[in-house]
């Protein structure tokens, strides 16, 4: 099979085979990794349009979500992928502050290990956490989110929202607006954007950008009109109120008049898909009518969410074949 | 045990002003505790413990002037005795410690506790006061009986002195009392919440950062500081290119300013925290740096702009340290390891002399704080080091001698040895390395 016939966002090595044992960051993941988990998505995708989406292909694994951090979609996501797999899943959320004064997070994860699981998915504030369960327990670890390091499964469904409104991540042009800095979500969209061949330029407060930033392959630009004039796909991030408590920016309102996306934007630039991975303050990422415009495609990011996790707890099951 | 009477025998002599020729002198005889004679095959005699170094180097003792040995009050992580056992097994002779323990060494019963303790121990503990009661950084410790009690310096390690107005005037009273005011440089609300340097690789890990300036803007103000009150400031553990250059600007142009730098900050980067997967062993404050500052280190050290070095041993139990990266505490240890990073980084590469490097080790700490400096001559206590630079050792948990084990260093093969120290007539073979 010749392979420059093909699409460029698909596997391209011929003898691929996936062989990840964990899915901790896309920063260990290959292209052709990335690629094929967007790949076995977009199966996983046409079923949940099915009249009965399941598929039970988990039936005899346990998976526990661990969840140290609030989190309402991520957490739902892959418990609904989860039962749409027929997993055994059992659910542990805590505030870290709690956790900080009783068992430590290695006992705690030996514990459940004891009692004979699979996979864990864990979100945390701290960097790191699941390189240290991966330490700690021979199951496979999901990161859904580890402080501001990676969110991959975010960046996964994110790409893969892109390759259904664009022809391809390969030479895509894609904003990223916002707190560069906190952002778990644009570290994994950076790196697997980049791994695909799409061009990403950063936008926001200077004070959001962290240092060095430039050097992992990005633009930075504090000009979000040229921004928008240039871009395939925008991506607003979402902004945490306490950042302007803690001085990185003055006012939500001058926030929103420099770096928010409004239907004057639209207008004036008539290519450009909009992006949030939620949740959206309204009025300040975005114009509330930019969230709700056609242009806007907020809602099917969450939907392909759950396909991309189906995805990945399949692949992360040992199974390889569907 | 005491050994008063000693001889060494094939050993190579060696201090800050060179190495002994081996054809002329190779043997050093210790009577009650003094050194009697240095010779050639000088002749063992009844009732001598004879110690054959087989080539090996006999310096002066060395001296850490910047340890954590957490006692009183926080024996889980260490005791005087078990931090002393890894002084004597990585060398050292003497420690400076740090006064944030539990209580703080802020008063004279403090001091005189941890003299008393130690008094007995093969390692001399010299303690260092607190500058400020509590170490709260509000107002002065009671400085100068602190240093009839025997404290050799003033700080809040741990902290920074962060008042700038307490500061200046604890560098005028600690000059009153001609005593050097140690300070841990650090800019809070520049560095937190950091957890390891602010650079590439916590961009990429997205750890917060600490930054380089957050140390470098206290260095300016305690430089400014030490030039207006002729106070004596010494600036512990730096880390950063600016700072070093800093210090030695103010040398050059007579400020009372001296420094240390830890083996790590000449040896380690930043680039350590993704390579092990946030292992918190690699936490420490100061960070990790970049390689241009290791290169500043080395650097430094090699001009005589940094004066000592000093490890920061800094234990932490292991339900401290095994925890997610945010939550550890900062520090490792240092004290068994310090040698072999030495042989590494600055012997091996050719940046530094024997005799510069253990001018750092011997002579500075102690001129720093004010101690008589051991030598090699007859009549002197005998206080020595017993080294190579060849041995190959593996720093195991059965080898290490801390109540902790946070270092980064842990079952890593090392080059270059403490074989055993020798003082208040003790000797204490480093039976690890020497089987």
């Amino acid at each position: 099979m010749s392979t420059e016939n093909l699409h460029p966002d698909r596997v391209a090595a011929p003898d691929y085979r996936f062989g990840q044992p964990h899915l901790i960051g896309l920063a260990d993941y290959s292209p052709d990794d990335i690629r094929y988990v967007l790949q076995q998505a977009a199966y996983f995708r046409e079923v949940l349009e099915r009249p009965v989406p399941k598929l039970p292909t988990l039936r005899d694994k346990t998976i526990v979500n661990l969840f140290y951090e609030n989190s309402t979609r991520t957490r739902i996501s892959f418990e609904l992928a989860q039962k749409r797999m027929g997993a055994d899943v059992v659910n542990f959320s805590s505030s870290s502050s709690s956790v900080k004064k009783g068992e430590s997070l290695k006992d705690t994860i030996r514990n459940i290990e004891s009692m004979k699981i699979d996979m864990v998915v864990v979100r945390h504030e701290s960097p790191g956490v699941p390189h240290f369960l991966k330490r700690c327990v021979d199951a496979a670890i999901i990161n859904a989110g580890d402080g501001a390091h990676e969110h991959p499964t975010q960046a996964l469904l994110d790409m893969f929202s892109m390759q259904q409104v664009k022809p391809a991540i390969k030479g895509l042009k894609v904003v990223i607006i916002g707190d560069i800095q906190h952002s778990r979500v644009v570290r994994s969209n950076i790196i697997g954007l980049t791994k695909l061949g799409a061009e990403v330029i950063l936008c926001g407060p200077r004070t959001m950008m962290p240092m060095f930033v430039h050097e992992m392959g990005v633009t930075v630009s504090h000009n979000l009109e040229e921004c928008l004039a240039w871009c395939d796909v925008a991506m607003a991030l979402r902004i945490q109120l306490e950042r302007q408590e803690g001085g990185l920016f003055p006012s939500l309102r001058e926030y929103h008049e420099r770096f928010g996306i409004r239907m004057e934007h639209l207008e004036r630039y008539p290519d450009f898909t909009v992006m949030h991975p939620g949740p959206i303050n309204r009025g300040v990422e975005l114009e509330s009518d930019v969230a709700d415009s056609d242009r806007a495609v907020i809602l099917s990011q969450v939907t392909n969410g759950l396909a991309i996790r189906m995805a990945v707890l399949y692949l992360l099951s040992g199974r390889r074949e569907l | 045990m005491l050994q008063p009477n000693v001889l060494f025998i094939n050993v190579q002599l060696a201090d800050a002003s060179g190495v002994r020729d081996y054809n002329t002198v190779n043997s050093l005889r210790i009577r009650d505790g003094k050194i009697a004679e240095t010779g050639l095959n000088l002749s063992p005699e009844n009732g001598e413990q004879l110690i054959d170094g087989k080539g090996a180097f006999l310096s002066p003792g060395w001296m850490d002037m910047h340890v954590h040995l957490r006692e009183p009050g926080l024996e889980h992580k260490e005791t005087i005795k078990s931090g002393c056992a890894a002084a004597a097994a990585g060398g050292f002779t003497a420690v400076a410690c740090m006064p944030n323990t539990k209580p703080a060494i802020h008063t004279r019963d403090v001091v005189e506790y941890i003299v008393n303790r130690s008094a007995s121990l093969p390692v001399e503990v010299h303690p260092i006061g607190c500058v400020s009661k509590d170490r709260k950084g509000e107002s002065l410790a009671e400085m100068a009986d602190m240093k009839e009690g025997g404290a050799v310096a003033f700080s809040d390690d741990g902290d920074p002195v962060y008042n700038a107005r307490l500061m200046r005037t604890a560098l005028e009273y600690a000059a009153m009392l001609d005593m050097p005011v140690i300070n841990h440089e650090e800019d809070l609300d520049l560095s937190r919440p950091g957890h390891m340097h602010e650079g590439r690789v916590s961009t990429r890990l997205g750890l917060a950062g600490t930054p380089s300036i957050a140390e470098e803007v206290m260095i300016a103000r305690d430089i400014l500081l030490a030039e207006l009150t002729g106070g004596h400031v010494h600036v512990a553990h730096i880390s950063t290119r600016r700072g070093v250059e800093m210090v030695r600007e103010a040398k050059a142009k007579g400020i009372r300013v001296t420094t240390e730098v830890c083996p790590h900050h000449f040896d380690l980067t930043d680039e350590e925290v993704e390579r092990s997967e946030f292992d918190t062993n690699f936490k420490m404050h100061p960070p990790l740096r970049t390689a241009d500052d290791v290169e500043a280190m080395i650097a430094g050290l090699a001009d005589g702009t940094i004066d000592a070095i000093c490890t920061d041993h800094a234990p932490h139990s292991v339900e401290e340290k095994e925890v997610e990266f945010i939550y550890a505490p900062n520090g490792i240890l240092g004290l068994q390891t310090a040698w072999s990073v030495v042989v590494k980084q600055l012997l091996d590469t050719g940046r530094m002399s024997l005799p510069q490097v253990l001018r750092t080790l011997i002579d500075a700490p102690r001129t720093i704080l004010r101690l008589p400096v051991p030598g090699l001559d007859a009549g002197q206590p005998a206080n020595l080091t017993l080294f190579d630079t060849s041995t190959k050792w593996t720093y195991t948990a059965v080898v290490n001698k801390s109540k902790s084990r946070n270092s980064p260093y842990l079952n890593q093969t090392l080059k270059g040895a403490a074989l055993g120290i020798y003082n208040r007539s003790q000797w204490v073979p480093n039976e690890a390395v020497l089987s």
